[in-house]
């Protein structure tokens, strides 16, 4: 499901199935991006935030038109205790990777692989913080 | 730092194109002379072998190379290196003027971060400015690449630094009227392109600029992206366009103006060695 913003429209709340994960999308192209993902930010419960929010980084291809510091991205990773993934869309193997990588990641989320949960990605992010 | 401003007007009031310059091999300041007569011989061999700059008029091309002791940042930087062609018309008389066809100068302002970590024989001056044509520019490229192994790469800015730019270059106090602070975004995915072009009074604009600053000579991200933020939500509250959607793709005041594909111009002498410096971190960066 693709929302430009949170929260979700209340109407459809009772035809919308569970949420398993939800991923950020921020262009770094755009500073409204980034601005758009903080205030959606507040809209998400707090159970999410144990390894079902996922932030992810497109346009990273493209240098020179970047409008956001990487640095503040991975802060607010950091502060929200959730992996950041860095893509560049217009390049079709990143994409088919990017998307893979999406779909293990909601499969754990939703339950599917058994022995691995959501909160593997917690404990595995505050490991490299400590390298 | 106190530049002759006669040896430095050149700079000033011209648009110049930029690259970054990986080091020099070899490069020999006492040489200068010897130089200037090889490139004058490579590009008039690559003239007989038919590419030709201007068709149909019989130039020759002299080539003047100098050293500017007054263009650089400390004792540690090179002295900016300056290559001049010129044309003199073989049709007309002898006592006739040279006219300068295309300039390029290579510089390096407080350019530490990079000269610090490079082997001897290596000459750093990372910052290569550009006025003149195109086809000029990549014949003195091709000599210099050849004869002294380095590296050139057109300079782009991205619309975080050019914001940068602009929240510095606005707060610098001005003695008299100036003209107003501009700033250009172009809006991506639309059928035809559409630019928005920003222009604030530059007096609003370094009051705002010194409501924001915090430390006096001091400037950080979060500074200027509260700059920003505020004249961003005061276009928003006037047209409700997000700026923050669009790219920013050229600054323009007082000081200088600069364009993301990489081309500044250089309005005030006062203001020169700061803005090398920016200029050349950013050719360092690209160049590691």
């Amino acid at each position: 499901h693709l929302a430009t913003s949170l929260p979700l429209p209340s109407e459809r709340d009772h035809l919308r199935p569970r949420i398993d994960m939800v991923v950020f999308m921020i262009d770094i192209k755009s500073k409204y991006s980034l601005k758009n993902v903080e205030t959606s930010l507040a809209h998400v419960d707090a159970n999410f935030f144990l390894g079902k929010v996922c932030f992810l980084v497109t346009g990273v291809g493209r240098v020179n038109a970047c409008s956001i510091e990487t640095n503040a991205v991975c802060k607010l990773a950091e502060a929200y205790c959730s992996p950041v993934l860095f893509c560049e869309l217009e390049l079709e193997g990143i994409r088919a990777a990017t998307a893979q990588r999406l779909l293990r990641m909601l499969q754990i989320c939703a339950g599917h692989i058994p022995g691995v949960s959501a909160l593997s990605f917690v404990s595995l992010m505050r490991s490299s913080n400590v390298d | 730092e106190n530049a002759d401003p006669q040896k430095t007007a050149f700079v000033l009031r011209k648009a110049w194109t930029l690259y970054s310059v990986t080091p020099l091999y070899r490069f020999r300041r006492s040489r200068l002379s010897e130089y200037a007569r090889l490139l004058s011989a490579f590009i008039a061999a690559e003239k007989q072998k038919g590419l030709a700059v201007e068709v149909g008029v019989e130039l020759d091309i002299k080539v003047a190379l100098s050293s500017l002791a007054d263009l650089r940042g400390s004792e540690l930087d090179q002295a900016a290196l300056l290559v001049q062609l010129s044309s003199r018309s073989r049709a007309s008389s002898k006592n006739s003027e040279d006219k300068l066809v295309w300039s390029g100068w290579f510089c390096s302002m407080f350019g530490d971060d990079l000269s610090e970590n490079v082997p001897e024989n290596f000459t750093c001056l990372p910052l290569f400015l550009t006025h003149g044509a195109e086809s000029y520019t990549s014949l003195v490229g091709s000599w210099f690449q050849k004869t002294f192994d380095c590296c050139f790469r057109r300079l782009a800015i991205s619309p975080l630094n050019l914001s940068w730019m602009v929240a510095m270059w606005a707060g610098y106090k001005l003695e008299r009227a100036a003209s107003a602070v501009e700033l250009v975004f172009s809006v991506p995915r639309l059928s035809q392109p559409l630019d928005i072009s920003y222009a604030i009074h530059p007096e609003d604009a370094k009051a705002l600029w010194d409501t924001v600053q915090k430390t006096p000579g001091e400037i950080t991200q979060g500074e200027v992206d509260v700059f920003m933020d505020c004249l961003c939500a005061h276009f928003h509250r006037h047209f409700k366009i997000h700026l923050s959607a669009a790219k920013l793709v050229k600054v323009s005041t007082g000081i200088a103006s600069a364009h993301c594909d990489g081309i500044v111009k250089i309005l005030h002498s006062q203001h020169l060695p700061g803005v090398l410096m920016l200029l050349t971190e950013l050719a360092i960066s690209q160049i590691q």
